[in-house]
């Protein structure tokens, strides 16, 4: 079993190794004039060159981006409780999320600068947690209120409270929307909190890294930084996946497998 | 009203959406009255009303009109008092618990210990023939296997009332006649009463102690026929009692849905 699921690791590794080989290999022989699209290894170069640099940027991006993904989804796991719970809640709170998924939230970036001050990582994280809100409010709401009626009933029988319901039959149905939605947001966590770093702000970033070194021409460096900005949406992407398989445990594996 | 009832319904009346264009009555002036370690069978034509009755005895719905009793007290004093003990026709396992956890699920709720409610879900999945898969998950059990957890479930903390809504309708020929033994079996051993709800007229003769025939929609139960069968064994099924009893059970049947 443990043998089988590294095996799963292969094609991709193999698949993306092939890729970076042609990549590689096509440039070398095209030649164009070099500054368009650099090589993997002069993008490995660059990274060791800038490694400090880099690394730093990462540290600062990187707490952006954990500590907005957290708030985004505790916000909204909660917010699906709530609306879940309370029927006045869900009708307010709903078209209310529905709205604000309707704003195109990265252009607010400017807007959150000039509100929270463009130094302050507060306006980063805001544009952060309303990415992440949406997504994980709407799949949890989904998760909690697709309950089977019978299940709900058979609870009834036993003279349940809702909130009995909630916590043995809704909040262990919703996990797997849950951790859907949490796979999905690690990776847009990361997009929005680099793309709002091209905006300005502080320098020490992996946005300001890309935009500064791709005005210079020097996309070397700036692929670096795009590399870093990888590493950290495939970490989150890995945790998020073992936090599943640490919550939902043996049955998942047994649903799986039937 | 008699101490001696487990159920008591008079007058009852059941319309969903009253006073809308979309209004149904599900059960009109329905009678019905069980004694305690009854085993009675009610069986009627598609869409009449059965489950709406079991759902309304169960207290998860309130009638229109019309009285219902359950030990003497109200249908949702009962639901309270945890009375019930109920099979819908679907397992209704949740998918994340094991076997024996589904059936400690009602202990849960009772407050009962982790240890005590452990005990009592082992004896009841070795009463249902299923000690050995306690551990296993709903998707590794088959559709009948499934269905006997729900019963151990519903056995487990011991109801006075069993309601049982076609409980045995997805399960195979061979497998259904092995769960109705293994029900009598075990509501002989149990001093529970047991309303069971079934379209299969056989399987209602070969369980019942009475056989209750509802009317088509709006549902009455349109007569009551005692099943008197010496036992209750698998060669019961070859018996001229038995086909006597079902062709009486089939002749009623058609009569109330000729009107
Ligand atoms: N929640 C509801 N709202 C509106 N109408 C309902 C509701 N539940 C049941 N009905 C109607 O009541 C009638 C009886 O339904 P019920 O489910 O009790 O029938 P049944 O005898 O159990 O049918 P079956 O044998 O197919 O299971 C049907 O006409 C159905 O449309
Ligand atoms: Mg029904």
């Amino acid at each position: 079993m443990k043998f089988l699921r590294g095996g799963a690791w292969l094609p991709p590794t193999v698949f993306g190794a092939g890729a970076l080989g042609l990549w590689e290999l096509v440039l070398w022989l095209t030649d164009p004039e070099g500054f368009v699209l650099p090589r993997p290894s002069e993008i490995a170069i660059a990274l060791g060159e800038n490694v400090s640099e880099v690394w730093m940027a990462s540290r600062v991006t990187g707490f952006i981006i954990l500590s907005g993904l957290a708030g985004g989804v505790v916000l909204g796991a909660v917010a699906a409780l709530v609306v879940i719970r309370f029927r006045t809640a869900n009708e307010t709170l709903t078209p209310l999320a529905v709205a604000i998924n309707a704003i195109p939230i990265i252009a607010l970036a400017p807007l959150f600068n000039n509100w929270l001050g463009i130094t302050s990582p507060r306006s980063n994280q805001a544009v952060v947690v309303l990415l992440v809100f949406f997504p994980v409010f709407i799949n949890t709401a989904r998760g909690l209120s697709e309950v089977d009626d019978e299940q709900i009933e058979l609870m009834q029988s036993y003279a349940a409270s809702d909130w009995r319901i909630m916590r043995t039959v809704r909040i262990p149905n919703a996990l797997p929307f849950f951790f859907t939605a949490l796979r999905l947001v690690a990776s847009l966590a990361v997009i929005a909190a680099i793309v709002v770093e091209y905006f300005g702000g502080r320098q020490d970033t992996l946005g300001n890294i890309i935009t500064q070194n791709a005005q210079f021409t020097r996309y070397d460096v700036a692929w670096a930084a795009v590399v870093a900005g990888s590493i950290i949406g495939i970490a989150l992407y890995f945790a998020a996946l073992i936090v599943e398989r640490l919550a939902t445990g043996r049955y998942a594996r047994a649903t799986a497998e039937a | 009203m008699a101490q001696d009832l487990v159920l008591e319904i008079a007058g009852l009346e059941k319309t969903f959406n009253p006073g809308r264009s979309n209004a149904v009555t599900a059960i009109s002036d329905l009678y019905l009255a069980v004694r305690p370690r009854e085993f009675v069978s009610i069986i009627g034509p598609s869409g009449c009303g059965k489950s709406t009755l079991l759902r309304l005895v169960g207290g998860l719905i309130e009638p229109t009109a019309g009285e219902l009793s359950v030990n003497g007290r109200s249908a949702q004093e009962a639901r309270l008092g945890r009375d019930y003990g109920m099979v819908f026709q679907a397992a209704g396992l949740l998918d994340w618990r094991t076997a024996i956890r589904n059936v400690e699920l009602p202990l849960e709720l009772m407050g009962w210990s982790k240890l005590r409610r452990r005990k009592r879900a082992k004896e009841m999945l070795e009463l249902v023939d299923l000690g050995g898969f306690a551990s296993h998950y709903p998707a590794e059990l088959s559709g009948g296997m499934q269905q006997r957890v729900s019963i151990a479930r519903a056995l487990s903390f011991e109801p006075s009332l069993l309601l049982m809504d076609e409980p045995f309708g997805a399960l195979d020929e061979m497998t259904r006649e092995y769960m109705q033994t293994e029900l009598l079996k075990i509501w002989r051993e149990t001093a529970t009463t047991v309303i069971f709800i079934t379209h299969s007229i056989p399987e209602a003769v070969f369980l019942s102690t009475r056989v209750a025939v509802m009317s088509p929609r709006p549902a009455r139960i349109a007569a009551e026929l005692p099943i008197d069968l010496p036992e209750r064994t698998p060669q019961t099924r070859d018996t001229e009692e038995f086909f006597r009893d079902v062709s009486l059970v089939r002749r009623t049947l058609r009569s109330v849905e000729g009107q």
